[in-house]
């Protein structure tokens, strides 16, 4: 049985497009059909909006790329209907060991959360990921939605006008045209479409090299994410071992930057290393083997007109943290509903310049960690490498050591302080709710709140009066009124209310907080309602 | 004001830098290296304070003169 990635899932078709007199013109396309752009495109798609994907390949990555996905990226997905199926395939994992040199100096746990739907972390290879996404494509298309996946259609072309964009796109059967009101490029590290606007990142704040190595075994080692310091398999360096689905388990070794990288992924010196590590009579097959390069940079803007820009395409981080596809899933979700608004005239056009502020924001504060990590795990001086080991001899016997520890800061949401869109905040509700942040999850009654939430402005009521519905400037906001009552956990009233007895929350279709009041005030609503829509 | 307390604060400062220096007796450049460096951040954890931290640096580094 051909494997996932070997399978052609959305092969190449001739479409009536490349018989067209004239470039048919489209309201969006999408380039590149990775974790970001399918997830733009079946925004798009669960939003009514038309688009077109182009992909040059027919089939999802093979080989070693995002393993693990965060909370915010599964209820992203769960807005869009594909959640579930990528927890009942994802390992979950709560427990962690750090190693240095010989000995394991701690463990941690991140305890399993009983009061929100999804956990904080699954590991599941891209492959899958993307090969549930796709078929959640299918699913929509098969619905009547205006989604269509175009595999072995290559960008070769990009010519900018003031109101659409022309493509030139390279197939099988030959180059064909075709026009777009809106260009995403979810085109990767390579971008094409960056290539084609003359346009690079700014900064490159660091470079290194890692051998990757997906191997399968089935060895009963726990389902546990295991990162060492200087061991002695490779030293003065680190390593990862992660556990995937069928019993595939990463492993991350770093080389430095000035390695001979042809010769370090030779299998003569690769099985060693891992046999070092993994142990001598540990039987494993390698499913994958490939030396990364990474470098920490980002465009200086990440629109620029009708072309957007979104995950690895726009910006870059080290793999240490997780940051990568997670970050690119809500860089999807932030644009999405604003190039909807756009589109249909509802709001400005700049509302989508908030798209680059606030992901710029998120980018930034992705490199930053990742910079601050790479630090720890790789000293770039010898008094550097002092302090780092004197943190982890510490934190063998301290409790206070541990949180200086620094293996890659797990990917969290941004949370959009100082956003444009941000609205009126009140000190009297909790500090993880206020405007900017995404809508931390509760139970609800037999349900979920984040089911409640998404796809359109809301306004969310706790144990508050408001009206069902309003209208501000042509946005309808309907009402979503909950009681802390409906959740006897008091996970509800702990995230949303805090010590006040109530609250008004205004939620952007993105599940992102954009204002928030203790009561309901309709002037002060209807203002919140223009500014977080870009009215204002 | 400072956060600093940059005024006497150890009752018998000759017994402290005695211990201090007996600490360091027979060790190598390196085992001390490693010893100063827990002790600053045995010490740094114990203050804490974001603001008494960052001045204490900045004294350190000699950039501070604090009467």
């Amino acid at each position: 049985m051909p494997r996932i990635f070997e399978t052609p899932l959305y092969p190449y078709r001739r479409s009536p497009d490349q018989d067209a007199r004239a470039p048919m013109r489209h309201k969006a396309v999408v380039v590149g059909a990775g974790p970001v752009g399918l997830t733009v495109a079946l925004d798009l798609a669960c939003h009514g909006i038309p688009v077109v994907v182009l992909d040059e390949n027919d089939r999802v990555s093979w080989g070693s790329r995002a393993i693990c996905f965060s909370r915010r990226t599964l209820e992203i997905l769960d807005r869009l209907g594909c959640g579930e199926r990528l927890v009942d395939k994802g390992v979950r994992w709560d427990r962690g060991r750090v190693f240095f040199d010989e000995r394991q100096v701690y463990e941690f746990n991140l305890s399993s959360e009983t009061t929100q739907r999804r956990p904080a972390f699954i590991n599941l290879q891209q492959y899958y990921f993307e090969k549930f996404l796709v078929d959640r494509v299918h699913e929509l298309a098969a619905e009547g939605q205006p989604i269509e996946l175009r595999g072995g259609n290559r960008l070769t072309g990009l010519e900018a006008s003031p109101d659409h964009l022309a493509l030139t796109v390279e197939t099988p059967d030959g180059p064909y045209r075709l026009e777009a009101d809106w260009v995403i490029a979810c085109d990767g590290p390579g971008s094409v479409v960056r290539s084609k606007l003359g346009l690079d990142f700014q900064g490159r704040v660091f470079e290194d090299n890692f051998l990757i190595a997906d191997v399968v075994m089935h060895a009963d080692f726990p389902t546990e994410r295991w990162f060492w310091f200087d061991p002695p398999f490779n030293r003065g360096q680190s390593a990862l071992l992660h556990k995937q689905p069928d019993d595939v388990w990463r492993i991350d070794l770093q080389l430095g930057w000035d390695i001979d990288r042809e010769k370090e992924k030779l299998p003569e010196n690769v099985i060693p290393r891992l046999k070092a590590m993994l142990g001598e009579d540990i039987e494993f097959d390698l499913e994958w083997v490939s030396i990364y390069t990474f470098q920490c940079r980002r465009m200086e803007k990440f629109r620029h007109g009708r072309v957007i820009f979104a995950g690895d395409a726009a910006h870059q981080v080290s793999p240490f943290g997780a940051r990568g596809a997670n970050s690119g899933v809500q860089d999807a979700d932030n644009l999405v509903w604003k190039l909807k608004l756009v589109m249909e005239g509802a709001a400005p056009d700049h509302l989508l310049d908030s798209y680059n502020v606030e992901r710029v924001q998120a980018a930034d504060d992705n490199i930053l960690n990742s910079t601050r990590s790479t630090e720890f795990i790789t000293p770039k001086s010898d008094v550097s490498r002092l302090f780092r080991n004197a943190v982890l001899d510490l934190s063998e016997s301290f409790a206070f050591a541990r949180p200086l520890v620094n293996s890659g800061r797990l990917s969290v949401p941004c949370i959009h302080d100082g956003s444009p869109l941000n609205g009126p905040d009140t000190a009297d509700l909790p500090a993880a709710t206020r405007p900017g942040a995404p809508a931390p999850d509760a139970p609800l009654g037999n349900g979920w709140l984040l089911d409640r939430l998404g796809g359109r402005f809301q306004f969310l009521s706790i144990d508050a009066a408001a009206p069902e519905r309003i209208e501000a400037n042509g946005i309808a906001v309907e009402r979503v009124g909950v009681s802390a009552n409906d959740d006897p956990s008091g996970a509800l009233a702990e995230r949303w209310l805090g010590k006040a007895r109530s609250g008004v929350y205004l939620l952007r279709p993105d599940q992102h907080v954009a204002a928030r009041w203790t009561t309901f005030d309709a002037a002060a609503a209807e203002a919140a309602v223009k500014r977080a829509s870009g009215q204002e | 004001m400072s956060a600093l307390n940059t005024r006497p604060n150890i009752a018998k400062p000759d017994d402290f830098y005695a211990v201090l220096i007996a600490l360091h007796e027979g060790r190598s450049k390196a085992e001390s290296d490693a010893i100063n460096a827990r002790l600053i951040l045995i010490l740094a954890n114990q203050i804490g304070d974001e603001a008494v931290l960052q001045e204490a640096l900045a004294a350190a580094a000699g950039s501070a003169h604090v009467a």
